[in-house]
């Protein structure tokens, strides 16, 4: 088989943009995941739940308010073109603010979990040991959750790969800055390039198959067994 | 001599803990009770891991919390060691490693606690390279002694170090309790509802009761209380004696100590004469004597006493319990019968037998 004429742009675009996303995921998933693990409050519940919409809502949903939200005159567009003088909308932050908010639940669920498992009483441990607060999060608790970050980190990573309703609505289809590798294919068999889409299709199936391969393996040859 | 002030109150659903207790910092203070009597609650009020809504907590000159005046220092910068009842070591670091985890964090003292010291005593080495998960429930105990030890602590808080452990273990460890407490002179507040372990151990003692202190005080005077048993629901205890070694007899397989100028015999000790031994009375196993002790009796233990205080024995209908003064409280259980038989009242000398049981 003939390799085809291939335009790597949408691929390298998809990677960049699922990796900026998973390190602004952690930066804001974390801290998230520790309230939940560990508050009392009575907001927990709504907290979570708000966290968990993108898992049942329609992507199209999710992107047409993500969509009001970033333009020129929404919630975060306005204020961020007051401050930068661009709109956010049909860009590629855009596309990494809209990514965070729909694989939120794919990152803190994880971490989530792994914090409850860890549990308060290593904490208390280490606090007892002349530890602070951030001292023990970075020395114990975050050691003992690296299962919850791994799995944090990769289904954060793949579902990002695979989003595309919302890239479609809030980031449309400019090659090189919005196009990534979900709608490229899409593209490809609107016109009825088959191979292309073939070719496209099986590279995003191994890659995820390989990664989620590796991450199983990794996983369960850890030394930690917290859960 | 320095003490520890403490004062908490902390209203729970059905519950109000309200304790005020001071107790000297040196040596070992139990805090004793049934479960749910506030134990632990108290050690981690103590400790800073629970904030009490209302407190007072003074460490010798240092105040740790006022919250009259807004005072709370947390946990980390109050100097205690503490060894919860599970180890909770951290699996993700070596033994080493957790050893030293609080060792780095701890504020540079003159007097320091030195890890070699620490592990000798402790016999930690052969558990240095080994795996948190792989160490048993004894070993891990060990380790975390240890490690609240190297903090270098003016406190050790221990919350039933022994209870998730069995019998054998146990027996292990307790030796390193004591050794611990001479070595290194640091107070102790240890949580327990086990009176054996106390017994052994301390030296003074809270008594908490659902949530409320009913006796403090040296372990010797708190025991020779005649209320005690309905405090603790146990009436065993008749006498805590601080002996010494005199000398072995090993022909008859017995080892004669010294208390008070005067000799008893206990079945035959592993200690060199001269080291210290404490020796407790149970209270059923004294029986008293009017007149002299007859030399053709088999009871080797005999101590001459003076009938203290008489009470009833709540618990059994056909005893007393009689309190004497053998230089120290003794409490004897004998039958209402022979109590009206031999006449006994308050100010009369008597003879005290008993077998006597080492505490080791």
């Amino acid at each position: 088989m003939n390799i085809p004429e291939m335009d790597w742009g949408p691929l390298w675009l998809t990677m960049q943009l699922a990796g900026v996303t998973v390190v602004v995921l952690l930066l804001v998933g974390t801290p998230v995941a520790w309230w939940l693990a560990f508050t009392r409050s009575k907001f927990r519940t709504l907290i979570e739940a708000i966290v968990a919409l993108p898992i049942v809502l329609p992507p199209t949903v999710l992107g047409f308010y993500l969509l009001v939200a970033l333009g020129p005159h929404g919630l975060i567009g306005g204020p961020w073109k007051d401050l930068t003088g661009s709109a956010l909308s049909f860009t590629f932050t855009g596309l990494v603010i809209a990514s965070t908010f729909y694989s939120l639940p794919f990152v803190v669920q994880p971490l989530h979990g792994a914090f409850e498992a860890v549990g308060k009483k290593p904490l208390e441990a280490a606090w007892s040991l002349g530890a602070s607060r951030l001292d023990a999060f970075f020395t114990v608790a975050s050691p003992m959750a690296v299962r919850g970050y791994l799995s944090a980190v990769v289904l954060g990573f793949a579902h990002t790969l695979g989003e595309f309703g919302v890239v479609l609505m809030v980031g449309g289809n400019i090659p090189g800055v919005t196009k990534v590798l979900s709608i490229a294919i899409y593209d490809h068999v609107e016109v009825l390039e088959y191979t292309q889409a073939h070719f496209l299709s099986a590279v995003l199936l191994i890659f995820s198959f390989f990664i989620l391969a590796i991450v199983y393996t990794v996983n369960r040859r850890l030394p930690i067994q917290v859960s | 001599m320095s003490r520890l002030d403490a004062r908490f109150q902390i209203d729970y659903p059905g519950f109000r803990f309200d304790v005020a207790c001071t107790v000297p910092l040196e040596g070992t203070t139990a805090v004793f009770g049934s479960s749910g009597s506030g134990k632990t609650t108290l050690l981690r009020c103590i400790a800073g891991l629970t904030r009490a809504s209302s407190g007072f907590l003074q460490f010798d000159e240092a105040v740790w919390q006022d919250d009259a005046s807004g005072i709370f220092l947390p946990v980390d910068r109050r100097r205690v060691g503490v060894v919860f009842q599970e180890a909770r070591l951290f699996p993700h670091l070596t033994v080493t490693q957790n050893l030293k985890y609080g060792m780095k964090r701890s504020a540079p003292s003159p007097r320091r606690i030195e890890f070699d010291h620490v592990s000798a005593l402790l016999q930690l080495e052969p558990l240095f390279q080994r795996r948190v998960s792989h160490l048993s429930g004894g070993e891990q105990q060990r380790v975390a002694m240890g490690r609240a030890l190297l903090t270098n602590p003016q406190l050790l808080l221990m919350d039933e170090p022994l209870a998730s452990l069995d019998r054998q273990r146990k027996k292990e460890i307790i030796p390193f309790l004591q050794r611990l407490n001479q070595e290194f002179r640091i107070p102790v507040l240890y949580v327990s509802h086990d009176l054996h372990e106390i017994l052994q151990l301390a030296n003074h003692m809270v008594l908490l009761k659902e949530g409320r202190v009913v006796a403090t005080g040296p372990i010797q005077d708190v025991f020779a209380r005649l209320d005690l048993p309905e405090l603790v629901e146990s009436n065993v205890v008749g006498a805590i004696l601080e002996t010494r070694i005199a000398e072995h007899e090993p022909h008859f397989g017995l080892t004669r100590v010294e208390f008070l100028g005067q000799s008893l015999f206990l079945p035959q000790q592993a200690l060199p004469p001269g080291a210290p031994l404490r020796v407790q009375i149970l209270s059923r196993d004294v029986s008293l004597a009017v007149g002299a002790p007859l030399a053709t009796s088999s009871v080797l233990n005999a101590l001459e006493a003076t009938i203290a205080e008489v009470s009833e024995s709540p618990g059994d209908p056909y005893a007393v319990e009689v309190k004497l003064d053998v230089g120290c409280p003794l409490l004897a259980m004998i039958t209402r019968k022979s109590f009206h038989q031999l006449r006994l009242r308050p100010g009369q000398k008597v003879h005290a037998s008993f077998k006597a049981v080492a505490l080791n």
